[in-house]
């Protein structure tokens, strides 16, 4: 009777999931550097954020077990290539140089870069010195690469880490501070941020890419293809919104009528 | 292997590269202008100024370089951006810059390090050429100047010009407090072009240059310096 269930039951799994049946848990890539509200990381190690919690319905609408795995940012592409994770759900933008190493799922969400910094300070975002303001910005990141660009003549400073660039504005050794307009409509509500105020958002730009989309490798076009089946199933479905709405006040996903 | 960025990037590179000789030039030329101090202070100091600088020397020798920095630059720099009339004075705009902070953090670092090695040279003069001189009627402030310092010195060179080596090669550090050097400068192209080996290989190259530059220089010196040879 045993041996005949054990056997219905192997047979049963097989048929079932012919690809599941073997497949080892996923691993998410997230930025090891917390990026709240999109990643946080509590003193026990556990992660949750909006980029987590987008990743696991992924995981989820996919049917694939999924486990998070930090990876310092500036290493995270690197990660990716040589198969120590297996995606990237780390408010990473899709962009043209970022293409030309890895592939990107459909955007899963999408926010300008904001111009933050102390209430006094005028901002001059026109002039390409910035009007002689020193800036700050997280290196590796698309506004990085915007404000090097658009800037050439600005004294930009590059930090490992957001809150870096956030404890040098509020100790003054930057004037402004360029980052996703998402994260800096939140922490401008904390306590450390009420000091500052929302200058300007920087305008359309390539640099700024398509959105932000989950990384993957060039050659897992099937994960890929299941990626983006899971991301139009959570939009449809409302669970996207469920999702972000615990985050935001403004639709995070950008563009819909 | 692509190098198509090198022109690209060349302008910064060559900043970078200026910023991380001039982290070195001052970190080094300060650091061992206080490392004599340092060093004196043990050997001859009495037991006071001998119990601190033993203190300053084992404290700044047994913390990484990267903790010192960041406590300077993060803890010290903080600090003094809550006092306005520092954060509003006029030397605020260097007192922002990290440039400052890590230059001060590696001249400290030089200091201990290098004042330990001197130390070393102090004692290794021969008693014998001291009492020489005192008994020519030399005052110590002019023992030290004359004989025991240069003798000193003469015998730390080979071990100064590792330390200065040492010195080149811990600069990169500074980069994790904004200061776009030779590494930052790479990091940059790094994170532009996601490229991992070609821009790390490149500044290897220029710093293994740079190290052998400093090595030669001090061979030079060395030569230099007159000295009785295999006593």
């Amino acid at each position: 009777m045993k041996k005949t269930i054990l056997a219905a039951a192997a047979a049963l799994s097989l048929a079932m999931a012919p690809g599941a049946f073997a497949q080892e848990p996923l691993k998410v890539g997230v930025a090891a550097e917390p990026y709240p509200p999109f990643s946080s990381v509590d003193s026990a190690g556990n992660w949750s954020g909006f980029d987590i919690e987008i990743g696991q319905a992924i995981c989820e609408e996919m049917g694939r077990e999924c486990v998070t795995t930090p990876v310092a940012w500036d290493g995270i592409i690197p990660a990716l290539t040589s198969g120590k994770i297996d995606m990237i759900v780390g408010s990473m933008s899709i962009t043209e140089e970022r293409q030309k190493v890895i592939d990107f799922s459909d955007r899963y969400y999408y926010t300008p870069a904001a111009f933050v910094a102390p209430a006094p300070v005028e901002v001059d975002t026109d002039s390409a010195d910035l009007g002689g303001l020193v800036l700050g910005v997280q290196s590796g990141t698309t506004s990085a690469a915007y404000v090097r660009k658009a800037y050439p003549d600005a004294e930009i400073k590059l930090y490992n880490t957001q809150d870096e660039v956030n404890a040098d504005l509020a100790a003054g050794r930057i004037d402004v501070m360029l980052a996703d307009q998402a994260a800096m409509v939140e922490y401008v509500k904390t306590p450390e941020g009420s000091q500052f105020e929302v200058k300007a958002v920087a305008p359309e730009d390539e640099a700024f890419g398509e959105g932000i989309g989950v990384g993957l490798r060039k050659e897992d076009d099937d994960l890929q293809a299941d990626v983006n089946d899971a991301i139009a199933a959570l939009l449809e479905s409302g669970r996207y919104d469920e999702i972000a709405g615990q985050y935001f006040e403004f639709d995070i996903y950008g563009g819909r009528e | 292997m692509d190098f198509d960025w090198l022109p690209r990037y060349w302008p910064l590179l060559v900043e970078g590269f200026w910023r991380t000789l001039w982290l070195v030039a001052l970190s080094g030329v300060f650091g061992f202008l206080l490392a004599i101090p340092v060093a004196l202070a043990q050997v001859a100091g009495g037991r006071i100024l001998a119990g601190l600088s033993r203190a300053f020397t084992t404290t700044i020798r047994g913390t990484p370089l990267l903790v010192q920095l960041y406590l300077v630059y993060y803890g010290l720099g903080s600090l003094m951006a809550d006092i306005p009339a520092i954060r509003y004075g006029p030397l605020w705009p260097y007192l922002r810059d990290g440039f400052w902070y890590a230059t001060f953090a590696f001249t400290i670092s030089v200091a201990a390090y290098q004042g330990e090695i001197i130390r070393g040279g102090l004692l290794a003069v021969p008693r014998g050429e001291i009492e020489a001189a005192r008994a020519f009627g030399m005052r110590r402030s002019r023992i030290l100047r004359r004989i025991w310092l240069p003798r000193a010195l003469q015998v730390s060179l080979p071990a100064l010009s590792g330390e200065a080596i040492l010195l080149l090669k811990s600069t990169p550090l500074a980069a994790t407090v904004t200061v776009i050097d030779l590494f930052g400068a790479a990091n940059v192209v790094r994170s532009e072009t996601f490229l991992t080996y070609e821009p790390l290989l490149f500044v290897a190259a220029v710093y293994v240059l740079c190290a052998f530059v400093i090595a030669v220089a001090f061979r030079l010196i060395e030569r230099r310096v007159p000295s009785r040879r295999g006593l």
